[in-house]
């Protein structure tokens, strides 16, 4: 049974892949909607990472951008000054993931004490902060750019490296989740006091759920900046912090089947709109497009998926 | 034999108002103790002081001859105590199973790495630690109801539940905090039993806070009496229903 669905599954991913791929080899996939659909599962793979920080250990971040911005630069400078090829990418976004981490740790030990609203209010200055250090940073290392922008990043952002670290990045949060210490993240969200009492250490989990969730977040921004080719603070302010946000809650908070649906229809809705509405109606799609979501959270407030996943997702009940 | 748990001298100010003043206890390996008293006597802060969830204002708690002072609760639950909650806190959204397993967290074995590679490492330890917590749910006769959310468990089953969650931490010393509240006497028959039960098959110490006087009578061998934050009688049970100044902190001075 458990054979045949992962079957079934490796089937659907193969044929999406293959439908992408075959659609950019015969053109019937233009430039413009295959950088759409990398971006879709760039943004999965962000919305994952703050699935785990907010929807799995319930820490309210509002600095998500930030990390993004923080894997984006780090992997862009590297290819960029160490111009040795294609082979220095995969490199470049190790180190941004690792730089992601090593962040979270340092500014989650302090501030994870915080709880919800208070622990928003401090990523959201964070965030605020890393934006303001990347306006500037040109001042130290002008291949960042400042608020001119970081130009001249190489493109080796592909179909294939995104799809595969999304799906990556899908088993890696399933099989956290559905362990001991991914129970443990849960546990803290589920009541901190009574996670205590049982013998988990909660600032440990904490600030594990945080720093994994920011790793997945700086995996997501390196990607992203060999994609465009080009970063600029604003692609990392805190507004950006709340699309994932956005995406996180609509999917429904502790699902990873509705990150993953809700980041691409997200992506995807913001894009289609265009191509659907009527040119005289056109300028309205940031109006229609709220609305919508307005709509969806009105008639599920738990999201899309509500703490469900699909069943593949979830491990096998028992062997 | 030396005592499992010594208290001695606890003293606790919230501000202005000291909830626990020169508090005593100790307990044998393998005792059954009750601690009771008028509402706001401070039985509940004295769980928390051991527990580890607040600092005391002074004294000393030593567990199996070592001091507990300034450890967090989790290293406490590691020393071995565990506790019930009176206003039941159970992990609401997940299943009564997950509700064990994550309890079973320090010995299941595996690390993070292992969990992400799905090692047959980690699979033996899940297959391991799942069957134990299957285990203790049906010690508290849950088994039934694993797969279920423990939100949607009824009142009196949620607080088993909650018992199970505490055996899975290992417990040598077991903390329950008014297990029998909201019970009827049908359940209360059977959480006398339960207690009994565990208390035999993991050899457990077990002190806890009651109100349902039929259940501390019945089931406790000693007594300890707090009122104002302070311990004002001790003894069998028999001793502290007779003691005179017991049935004034409960019913007040008479009259004459």
């Amino acid at each position: 049974m458990i054979g045949r669905r992962r079957g079934i599954v490796l089937l659907v991913v193969v044929a999406v892949y293959a439908l992408v791929m075959g659609g950019a080899a015969t053109k019937l996939l233009n430039p413009y909607w295959q950088q759409i659909i990398q971006f879709a599962c760039i943004m999965t793979i962000s919305a994952l990472g703050l699935n785990v920080i907010y929807g799995y250990t319930g820490q309210f971040s509002l600095g998500h951008a930030a990390f993004y911005g923080i894997g984006a630069y780090t992997s862009a400078w590297i290819t960029k000054t160490w111009a040795v090829g294609a082979i220095s990418f995969p490199i470049a976004l190790a180190a941004g993931v690792i730089a992601a981490a090593l962040i979270a740790f340092l500014i989650g030990l302090p501030i994870l004490r915080l709880r919800s609203d208070y622990l928003g209010i401090a990523t959201l200055g964070f965030g605020i902060i890393v934006k303001v250090l990347f306006d500037n940073a040109d001042a130290v290392l002008p291949t960042l750019g400042g608020s001119r922008g970081m130009t001249g990043i190489p493109h080796y952002t592909t179909f294939t490296w995104v799809f595969l670290l999304a799906i990556g990045a899908v088993l890696f949060v399933r099989n956290f989740v559905y362990s001991s210490s991914g129970r443990a993240c849960i546990s803290v969200r589920e009541d901190e006091i009574a996670a205590e009492a049982i013998g988990i250490d909660t600032t440990r989990y904490k600030t594990l759920g945080f720093v994994l969730g920011c790793a997945l977040g700086g995996l997501a921004g390196g990607l992203y900046a060999h994609l465009y080719t080009f970063l600029h603070p604003m692609n990392i302010d805190f507004l950006k912090s709340f699309d994932v946000l956005l995406i996180v809650v609509l999917g429904g908070l502790g699902s990873i089947s509705g990150t993953v649906v809700a980041a691409c229809a997200w992506t995807l809705l913001l894009e289609g709109l265009r191509v659907v509405l009527p040119s005289e109606i056109l300028d309205w799609r940031l109006v229609i497009y709220p609305l919508m979501l307005i709509t969806v959270m009105l008639l599920r407030p738990q999201g899309l998926f509500g703490g469900q996943e699909f069943k593949f997702l979830r491990p096998g009940a028992k062997p | 034999m030396s005592a499992l748990l010594s208290v001695q001298h606890l003293t606790k100010d919230f501000g202005g108002l000291r909830a626990v003043a020169d508090f005593r206890l100790e307990l044998a390996e393998g005792d059954l103790v009750g601690l009771i008293g008028p509402n706001g006597a401070g039985k509940t802060t004295v769980f928390n002081l051991i527990t580890g969830m607040i600092p005391p204002t002074s004294g000393e708690i030593a567990f199996q001859g070592k001091s507990l002072l300034g450890l967090r609760a989790h290293k406490i639950a590691h020393r071995g105590i565990a506790r019930t909650f009176q206003n039941i806190r159970l992990f609401n959204d997940l299943s009564v199973l997950d509700n064990v397993r994550i309890a079973y967290h320090p010995y299941a074995g595996y690390g993070l790495t292992q969990a992400v590679l799905r090692t047959p490492r980690f699979r033996k330890a899940e297959e391991t630690l799942t069957a134990q917590a299957h285990e203790l749910l049906s010690v508290v006769k849950l088994e039934e109801r694993a797969d279920e959310a423990a939100r949607n468990l009824p009142y009196g089953d949620q607080r088993r539940l909650e018992i199970a969650r505490a055996l899975a931490v290992k417990p040598r010393l077991l903390l329950l905090d008014e297990p029998a509240a909201g019970m009827n006497p049908g359940e209360i028959e059977r959480l006398m039993e339960l207690v009994r039960h565990i208390r035999g098959r993991f050899r457990l110490t077990i002190l806890l806070i009651e109100h349902q006087m039929r259940f501390v009578m019945q089931i406790c061998e000693r007594l300890t009496v707090m009122d104002f934050g302070q311990v004002i009688a001790e003894g069998t049970p028999q001793e502290v229903q007779a003691n005179a100044t017991v049935i004034e902190a409960y019913l007040g001075k008479g009259p004459c």
